[in-house]
């Protein structure tokens, strides 16, 4: 193994996580999205979950969520903020992080 | 403790400041509850990182010698990078580490430091619950009572709010807004195991020694830096950046780190090892004038990072001995107390007497000057050049050098008035 770039999926593999499935503890609302000019989520996460779609629309998955909470602080607020519910997993699900 | 609470008080969050404050309480005979939402203490938490042993020294003497620890820090270290050229600066002062003494402090990783100081709380009879997530804080009367977490309900004197950067808890308790963006930065960082031999070789330092790195100009102009801890076998490198300049310059942070990674001054320090995790966190980096303006209100406190105790200097960050301090404050208020009602008062006045407000009071001019745009690229580009006219030889005539450095000062886009600016803008806030 050496030193390389990695993409955010391949060091996500490095992780250890307890994904839950049955509770998003992110989610947005597309149509807000949509509105949203700067889309500043597109470049604050470090795991790279917010991406654009062919539709030029906002697509998220909330599986791989490192829980910094960047995201929803720059998340901008036109009239209301496409991040609709930011809260931590419940417990035990999430990373998990073993050297931190 | 009251009628109704089936504790005197209630931690939430087992990270550095809660564990600190359960151990203090618990050690003068409270019945304290931790609540902490991974599987075990330090599983969602991320440092840089070093910890400063004073503060665990405060808590016990003698704790930070037996404590869960890399390297003892012996190279303080300064690099600043522009394109593919660095500088790098190595200071080294043997009285950091006396014998005889603690050394002053030591590199750290979060999982493993958290869980061994949470397990010294449990020692002195705190208890200590994982895997539960408080939702909710319990109201009565205007005054917090007791917390909730899925069905449960639990009942304390006084209820702290220890949960970190995202103090969620904070919030329902009416004491701060949600985290506004221009006071706070996403840091990554990556863990790399090596050799020790390999680290020590790498670095010019023994075994049990370590390096601590701060990076400059690796942001492209972004408010931010990076840095690198050569822990026993592994190194966090790392990066903060403020999430504004990311989407101002529509930069990806994981695509900006990886870069780093690869710079010709830095992928020899970590070429060969293996990425071991991918770790990031909020860092509140607004200092003093970020604190809340009340750190309680009646039956609750909040400390550490839910707090905003953290320190950047530019040269050193400070957040874990910042934590500790204010989770011995909050145990020695509430210890010292007459009732709930009078411990938070109190709290501010221990905040004081352990010098965690003066200390950050003293460093908030910092702010100021890591406002200033041009240190993020500009600067370390111009004594980069600076360097490079001085080492370059070709047979040419050199250049008088005042002169030349008058040139490159353009070159870079700065004045010699934007020099004089920073340097009475330095004298006035640090």
């Amino acid at each position: 193994m050496s030193i390389e770039k990695m993409e955010a999926a391949e060091l996500l593999s490095k992780n250890k996580f307890n994904v839950d499935e049955e509770i998003a503890h992110i989610e947005i609302d597309k149509t807000i999205c949509a509105q949203c000019r700067e889309k500043p989520c597109l470049y604050v996460c470090p795991v790279v979950l917010y991406k654009l779609d062919k539709n030029g629309d906002i697509s998220f998955d909330y599986a791989g969520c490192l829980e910094c909470g960047t995201c929803r602080v720059v998340c901008h607020d036109i009239g209301s903020k496409g991040i609709v519910k930011w809260v931590y997993p419940r417990g035990t699900f999430g990373v998990n992080f073993r050297y931190g | 403790m009251s009628e109704e609470a089936q504790f005197d008080a209630i931690i939430i969050g087992g990270g550095p400041a809660g564990a600190a404050c359960a151990y203090t309480l618990a050690k003068a005979g409270k019945e304290v509850l931790v609540i902490e939402r991974a599987d075990t203490p330090g599983a969602k938490n991320v440092t840089g990182g070093r910890l400063y042993t004073y503060a665990l020294e405060i808590l016990e003497e003698g704790l930070s010698q037996e404590a869960a620890l890399e390297r003892k820090v012996t190279h303080e270290q300064i690099m600043m990078l522009s394109g593919d050229r660095s500088i790098s600066v190595d200071y080294h002062n043997p009285a950091f580490n006396t014998a005889g003494q603690p050394p002053m402090s030591y590199t750290v990783l979060r999982a493993v430091f958290d869980e061994w100081l949470a397990g010294k709380a449990e020692e002195m009879g705190a208890m200590l619950v994982c895997g539960i997530m408080v939702d909710d804080l319990i109201e009565q009367d205007g005054k917090i009572v007791g917390v909730l977490a899925g069905e449960d309900e639990m009942y304390a004197d006084i209820v702290i709010a220890a949960d970190g950067v995202n103090s969620f808890m904070a919030q329902k308790a009416g004491l701060i807004a949600d985290i506004k963006q221009e006071t706070v930065g996403v840091g990554v960082k990556e863990v790399i195991e090596l050799p020790a031999d390999t680290i020590q070789q790498r670095f010019n330092i023994k075994e049990g020694e370590g390096a601590a790195r701060m990076l400059l100009g690796c942001t492209e102009g972004i408010h931010g830096g990076g840095f690198l801890y050569t822990n026993k076998d592994s190194i966090s490198l790392g990066a903060v950046f403020m999430p504004e300049g990311l989407a101002d310059k529509k930069k990806s942070v994981h695509e900006m780190f990886q870069e780093l990674k690869m710079h010709p001054s830095i992928y020899p320090l970590i070429e060969g090892g293996e990425t071991v995790e991918y770790a990031a966190h909020l860092v509140s980096e607004a200092g003093f004038r970020g604190i809340p303006q009340k750190l309680y209100r009646d039956g609750f406190l909040m400390i550490g990072d839910a707090a905003g105790f953290v320190i950047n200097t530019g040269y050193s960050i400070r957040g874990i001995d910042l934590a500790i301090l204010s989770g011995i404050a909050a145990a020695r208020a509430v210890i010292g107390a007459e009732n709930a009602a009078a411990a938070g008062a109190r709290y501010v006045t221990e905040l004081e007497n352990i010098k965690l407000l003066p200390i950050m009071k003293a460093v908030d001019g910092y702010f100021d000057l890591l406002e200033t745009p041009f240190i993020y690229d500009k600067v370390p580009n111009l004594a980069i050049d600076v360097f490079d006219s001085l080492f370059t030889v070709h047979g040419d005539v050199p250049e008088k050098m005042s002169k030349n450095i008058m040139k490159l000062i353009k070159t870079n886009g700065l004045s010699i008035w934007q020099f004089i600016k920073l340097g009475i803008k330095g004298v006035r806030s640090i």
